[in-house]
């Protein structure tokens, strides 16, 4: 009934919110394993992080800022509602607004991560 | 012109599962689904089984998945549908006992069980209890329940979980737990407290989109919720 029920602006919201919260910890136990291979196997570690630097590591962590930033301001959306109930009647243009400031605040980290895997940029570096 | 009409039929004492059934049926822009329903009964096949009353939107019996939303056949018109096809459903979580009719008892269990009615303590009085407009405002959207159960029916929340007590249950606490005459809200927010009470909210919005008489379930479910923490806090 889940993929068969036509809701509209709440019901979506709630799916990618759930989606995004799955993909978030499914990164968090990726994050424990690798920082888990800088001990054990550095060499290993050092490949993976190059993995993470390629065009589609690039990809899939812009996949996860855009999980994290839809999650975090769902969340927002979630206990504006909860403290003011009355908000609620807004539910719907409470959602625009979040895609609103999702794609002024996503556009400067898309490029930020993707531009180094066009030769665009260069990638961040720390220290020397 | 015509409508194709598909309907989900299920028959216990021959069909194992549910399995959908096509009728054409001539239609203006102005039926009601309920009377394409009435078409295919009394013209087609005899043994469609559904539930109506009132068939104008006061009673709430002939709730059911229409075009993939809970809607009143009674209300719902072939020209807010849009499109040539319309398929009926009967509504989703609950035990469907014969076509397009489900099986309310637990629903209506769960309405009971939020002492759906006004407990006061202080005697009776000579006349009717006096309430400002004011005080009457603040309960208002949740008397128009009509108990159809296209809110509860539409809860992801309640498919998953079917102990939920349900948006219907909760706004009918809603009418009561805010009512200035009643002396009994602890009594409902007590119940509304437990595991399957209003925590199972999710805020959706399905109950809200679906409801028929346009009352604001998911306020009425976070001002309960509000309510719950004020009382315990």
């Amino acid at each position: 009934m889940l993929f068969r029920y036509r809701g509209s602006e709440g019901m979506l919201a709630w799916a990618f919110h759930r989606i995004s919260g799955v993909a978030v910890w499914a990164f968090i136990l990726l994050h424990v394993f690798d920082i888990w291979l800088a001990n054990v196997n550095p060499t290993l570690y050092n490949d993976l992080l190059s993995l993470y630097g390629s065009p589609a590591g690039r990809t899939v962590e812009t996949a996860l800022g855009a999980a994290v930033l839809y999650h975090a301001l769902n969340g927002l959306r979630i206990i504006i509602m909860d403290f003011w109930p009355s908000t609620t009647r807004y539910h719907k243009q409470l959602w625009y607004a979040n895609w609103v400031v999702f794609v002024v605040i996503g556009i400067p980290f898309v490029l930020q991560i993707m531009a180094p895997a066009f030769g665009l940029a260069a990638p961040f570096s720390f220290g020397g | 012109m015509q409508i194709e009409l598909r309907i989900l039929r299920f028959d216990p004492e021959r069909d194992r599962k549910p399995h959908e059934e096509s009728y054409q049926v001539e239609a203006g822009p102005m039926d009601r689904v309920l009377d394409l329903l009435h078409k295919v009964k009394y013209e087609q096949d005899g043994t469609l089984t559904f539930r109506r009353s009132c068939a104008h939107g006061v009673c709430g019996s002939d709730a059911m998945l229409i075009n993939g939303r809970n809607r009143l056949a009674c209300k719902i018109r072939v020209d807010q549908l849009k499109g040539r096809r319309i398929t009926v459903a009967p509504l989703p979580g609950l035990p469907v006992m014969k076509d397009l009719v489900v099986d309310m008892e637990s629903f209506f269990a769960k309405f009971r069980s939020v002492q759906p009615y006004l407990q006061a303590d202080d005697p009776d009085p000579e006349r009717e209890r006096r309430q400002s407009a004011e005080d009457r405002e603040v309960f208002d959207d949740t008397t128009k329940c009509i108990l159809c159960a296209a809110c509860t029916t539409s809860c992801p929340s309640f498919w998953a979980q079917p102990s939920y007590v349900g948006p219907a249950a909760i706004v009918n606490a809603h009418r009561f737990i805010f009512d200035s005459r009643d002396d009994h809200a602890a009594d409902r927010l007590d119940v509304l407290a437990d595991g399957d009470g209003v925590w199972r909210c999710r805020t959706i919005f399905n109950c809200t989109d679906a409801c028929p008489r346009g009352i604001h379930i998911t306020q009425a479910i976070l001002e309960v919720s509000s309510k719950i923490v004020e009382h315990h806090a």
